[in-house]
């Protein structure tokens, strides 16, 4: 190589580029940090393929077979279904309400008082910050904790699981509103901030309709989520499909279950063609 | 509406960015209220970084900026949005969101006038769609004044950036760049329309363009600027071409303009050489 490499004229220095080495550093710090990570989670997916593994798990899912078609489940079933539709659409349009403001509040690329520095940009900074900090702490807390909280308060049923929605699903949605506002193209805000333009006119002149999309799409599949989440907060007594679900586990009926799962599989499948439908309308 | 006429003043005003380039050094300017100034110079000569500061946008790291007398920096956040309301900025590529359509942006021109509850309300139902496309026809446009933006060409959304200034009823309109993007008979039409708006409201102009002609054509102050200073300010008439050879370091080739025959030999001083070149550039 260095004998091809003296026979080139010029130049005497070859082009390299600056950002390789970062680049191959910073990898070489992924895997290093990683490796531990993965074997202190207990990381061996080979056992899965274990004779013994594969008898257990094909033996505790054949007992989900055939999914249950009894009528009185069938009518359970849906009661739960809307149940659950009903805690996580009201859990995230509590969410959104929760979330919006907070955004709004968070948001770099809304900040009148960044632009110059101008006054009150200190003020500014320390309202930013204090709105990041309530979005996290909004978030930080798991949703089932706070359906165990609420479900004290209130009693079993539904309206805890939507609290608990609401107030963790703020968090989230406030946060990721925030990061789709402040990532973009955020010169048009920017340009009518300059202009005078109050912060709300500029959010809705110039960064929801750059964003409008990631802003819908992040939003139902939080609701998708939401349904997921509704499982886990039925378990502690919050009423919809979890509560069934839970029922049928301690029974014992995998049938049951396995109908419940396919309900599932649905609601994500008109989560994921509501979201397709919300991007073209917005496209 | 007549507008409230502003006069601008910078003095030894110097903007260092956070990066260490030294953008403006020791710029002075005054623009009195309801002139019109063209500021020309060659590329990262500082016009961009002049009109920023000119419109509150930066605040200058020495010196002072006074708009109406007032330094802005020292207004509250209430006064400050008021005082910014009243000053129009055309930058070099429109800041509108593709998915946006046409008279929204051009009404967004109103936002600083507007309570925010008209703003919102006119999302639903354009507000003054009258006015918008009024603007928009002075810039011969104005048959795409319900499209969305992201079915205009380049030149057409800049002139929709432009057409919003209109829409503002600016004081004080800052061009940066304002016809880059069109071609030489629309670059004059639109050129004129801002000369045409500070004519008749008494606005005070100033522009940075690339074109020496247009420059020459319509503005009775030029500015030359170079590496962040101001080389030469005075009457158009006693511009000299070796003047601007000089500023583009051009020793004689061509100088940078719009490349029709808008330069009207009655307005150009007799000793300027504008070369022509075929097409546009």
């Amino acid at each position: 190589m260095s004998a091809a490499a003296a026979t080139l004229p010029s130049p005497a220095t070859p082009l390299r580029d600056p950002a390789a080495r970062g680049r191959i550093g910073a990898l070489a710090v992924a895997v290093v940090v990683l490796w531990p990570l993965l074997s202190l989670a207990e990381f061996k997916p080979w056992r899965l393929l274990d004779a013994g593994s594969v008898q257990v798990m094909a033996n505790f899912l054949a007992g989900f077979l055939p999914p249950s078609t009894a009528p009185d489940f069938l009518a359970l079933l849906a009661k739960a279904t809307l149940e659950t539709l009903a805690i996580a659409t009201a859990g995230i349009a509590l969410a959104f309400v929760v979330a919006v403001p907070l955004a709004v509040v968070a948001t770099r690329s809304l900040a009148v008082s960044r632009i110059g520095p101008g006054p009150g940009r200190a003020a500014g900074a320390a309202v930013r910050t204090a709105a990041r900090g309530v979005m996290t702490l909004l978030r930080a807390i798991p949703e089932i904790v706070w359906a165990l909280v609420f479900v004290r308060a209130l009693g079993l049923g539904p309206g805890a699981g939507v609290l608990a929605l609401a107030v963790t699903y703020g968090g989230m949605l406030g946060k990721v509103y925030t990061e789709i506002l402040e990532s973009g193209d955020t010169r048009s805000a920017r340009a009518l901030l300059e202009a005078g333009s109050p912060r709300i006119a500029a959010l809705f002149y110039a960064l929801v309709p750059s964003t409008a999309q990631e802003l819908a799409s992040y939003t139902v599949y939080r609701w998708e989520c939401a349904v997921r989440a509704s499982v886990v907060m039925g378990f502690v007594g919050a009423g919809g499909l979890g509560q069934l679900m839970d029922q049928s586990m301690k029974m014992l009926n995998g049938g049951e279950a396995s109908t419940i799962l396919l309900t599932f599989l649905a609601l994500v499948l008109v989560a994921d063609a509501l979201s397709a439908v919300i991007r073209r309308v917005l496209a | 509406m007549t507008a409230l006429a502003q006069d601008i003043r910078l003095v030894a005003a110097s903007l260092v960015h956070p990066n260490g380039h030294r953008a403006l050094r020791d710029v002075s300017l005054a623009l009195a209220a309801g002139e019109r100034v063209a500021v020309i110079g060659p590329s990262g000569a500082g016009k961009t970084t002049l009109v920023r500061v000119l419109a509150t946008s930066l605040r200058p790291t020495g010196g002072s900026v006074a708009v109406a007398g007032i330094d802005p920096w020292q207004l509250g956040a209430a006064a400050l949005r008021r005082l910014r309301a009243t000053i129009g900025v055309v930058h070099q590529s429109p800041p509108i969101p593709p998915r946006l359509r046409v008279v929204t942006a051009v009404l967004a021109g109103r936002l600083g006038t507007w309570p925010t509850w008209r703003s919102l309300a006119s999302l639903l139902a354009p507000r003054d769609a009258a006015a918008a496309r009024a603007a928009l026809e002075r810039l011969d446009l104005g048959e795409r004044v319900f499209d969305r933006c992201d079915r205009l060409s380049g030149g057409q959304l800049q002139r929709v950036g432009i057409a919003r200034v209109l829409c503002q009823r600016a004081n004080v309109i800052l061009a940066d760049e304002p016809v880059s993007a069109l071609d030489p008979a629309l670059a004059d039409l639109s050129v004129a329309a801002l000369v045409a708006e500070s004519e008749s409201r008494g606005a005070t102009l100033l522009a940075s363009l690339h074109a020496v002609d247009l420059a020459l054509k319509w503005f009775p102050r030029l500015v030359g600027m170079k590496d962040g200073e101001i080389v030469f300010d005075r009457p158009t008439a006693a511009v000299t071409s070796a003047m601007l050879h000089e500023l583009y370091a051009t020793e004689g080739r061509v100088l940078p303009q719009q490349g029709v025959d808008v330069v009207d030999a009655s307005v150009r001083p007799a000793n300027v050489v504008v070369l022509k070149r075929p097409g546009c550039q």
